[in-house]
């Protein structure tokens, strides 16, 4: 178990390291994955296209192919930031896709009628969707964008193996080549890791969907 | 009004992005003419090997799938039949499973089974690591599927004299495959999506992703190929999800209700 207890601080940067990826992702997705949602519901059709098409798209697309078009084909087009960012750019464009899924979803939940009423008392489809539509919507959608998080902070791992660096795959990927440790106990010392994010975030979810289920 | 002001928006977007491709030499037919010009020297051989990667991910997914549905299944019956006592072990490993990232697991099965002597093809480390994760959640398919088959049908057969393990197995069972058909194809999806995970960690084999990045390069034309790749995986989840879509209803009209309640409600849209 040496290898963990040797290692403690590197596991616990590497750890961080995930998590800041994780943050940096969640907060670029669902501002972006928010905005498709109401392309996709708007009484627009170019833009209800555009949304369709961009989550056909990037939901059928793996997310190795989104890193590998941010990293190699980007920079080739001018488009030149660090590779971490690259990185980071490849997981929101991902996960907006499933953001904006969960959010449509949390939109359509809210009966018809309250957004006729929103217009027969003359708002106009900003207004309706801000203050009458988006709150409500947004209550249905916690659960499963705590999913959406979940499936997020799992997919900080491949940004890890794909090189960005420094978070817990890569902490597991050096001990174990460069500096050759047992393989199982660094195994089971990154799996807590993980764990430590995942299973809380899951217990999470029961209680606030039990939570919504009674507010229905 | 505002589709005439949206559509300008995207044309011109789209213009500034070709304007880029350009600028770039990106519409050079030497970049374009291997994938996509039948006449070219190298179309056939680039071809075959895209055909042979899209062969390589698709048994890799194939194996994946039917292991986890042999593996879910059992894990689901020991669930369902044993007492909590014996359940408490499984029910913990399981949730370790799950919970961690199916990319973790790849890495790890080619890592650890070589150091207590298995050393196996690729191709297996990729679908032992990927039935590690999936058949948890396909055991959770599974579950679902058992659960939603009336309770009726298991009176009557305890009614009949059959055992748990019958009941579970000839009646159960049975039926609650047909309902859980289409969370499986949708399951398949992202079972193809998790092959291309091999490319990053492991060194082989040649599926789709990794037979991109070889083409691309000999070619030196990442846009271009990956723009192929994702196309391929794009059809490919693109028809399965929609195979997906037609089973939901199939099983959705031979009288189970909530299905039908389910796509009824599905469709409010915001009108202005």
């Amino acid at each position: 178990m040496e290898a963990v207890t040797d290692n403690l601080g590197l596991f616990v940067s590497g750890y961080w390291r995930s998590v800041t990826i994780c943050l940096y992702a969640l907060v670029g997705s669902l501002v972006w994955g928010t905005v498709l949602a109401v392309f996709r519901v708007a009484p627009v059709a170019p833009l209800r296209q555009f949304g369709a098409g961009y989550v056909l798209v990037v939901r059928n697309t793996p997310l190795t192919v989104m890193l590998f078009t941010t990293a190699f084909v980007l920079p080739q087009l001018g488009f030149n930031a660090p590779f971490f960012w690259l990185g980071v750019l490849g997981l929101i464009l991902y996960s907006s896709a499933f953001v904006c899924e969960a959010v449509r979803a949390g939109i359509n939940a809210v009966p018809t009628g309250q957004s006729e009423a929103a217009r027969a008392i003359g708002l106009d489809f900003g207004q309706s969707l801000r203050s009458v539509i988006l709150p409500q919507a947004l209550r249905t959608v916690v659960p499963p964008l705590g999913s959406v998080v979940i499936a997020m902070f799992k997919n900080s791992a491949v940004l890890g193996a794909f090189g960005v660096g420094g978070d817990l795959f890569s902490v597991s990927n050096r001990l174990t080549s460069a500096q050759g440790y047992a393989v199982a106990p660094v195994l089971i010392g990154v799996l807590v890791g993980y764990l430590a994010i995942t299973l809380p975030t899951g217990a999470l979810l029961s209680v606030l969907e039990r939570r919504v289920a009674i507010a229905r | 009004m505002f589709s005439v002001v949206a559509l300008v928006g995207f044309v011109i977007l789209a213009a500034v992005v070709v304007r880029r491709l350009v600028d770039q030499g990106e519409f050079a037919a030497e970049l374009w003419s291997p994938l996509l010009w039948p006449g070219d020297d190298l179309f056939v051989v680039v071809w075959r090997r895209i055909l042979a990667g899209l062969t390589t991910t698709l048994t890799a997914a194939g194996l994946t799938i039917a292991f986890s549905l042999v593996l879910g299944t059992l894990v689901t019956i020991v669930r369902v039949l044993n007492g909590r006592v014996a359940r408490a072990p499984l029910v913990v490993l399981l949730e370790l499973l799950r919970g961690a990232p199916v990319v973790i697991l790849i890495f790890f099965t080619a890592r650890l089974l070589p150091t207590i002597g298995i050393n196996l093809p690729l191709l297996w480390y990729l679908v032992i690591g990927l039935t590690a994760y999936n058949f948890v959640v396909i055991g959770e398919i599974v579950r679902a599927g058992v659960s939603a088959v009336p309770r009726g049908q298991v009176e009557a057969a305890a009614a009949l004299g059959m055992t748990h393990t019958q009941v579970m197995t000839a009646i159960q069972l049975p039926q609650a495959f047909r309902i859980m058909l289409p969370a499986l194809i949708s399951q398949l999806v992202v079972i193809v999506k998790d092959t291309s995970l091999a490319a990053i960690v492991l060194t082989g084999p040649q599926e789709l992703l990794r037979t991109g990045r070889t083409i691309e390069q000999n070619l030196n034309n990442p846009l271009q190929t990956y723009l192929v790749i994702a196309l391929v995986y794009i059809v490919l989840n693109g028809l399965l999800s929609w195979v997906a879509v037609l089973t939901e209803r199939r099983v959705a009209t031979r009288g189970q209700r909530a299905g039908r309640a389910r796509r009824g409600a599905g469709r409010i849209q915001i009108v202005d």
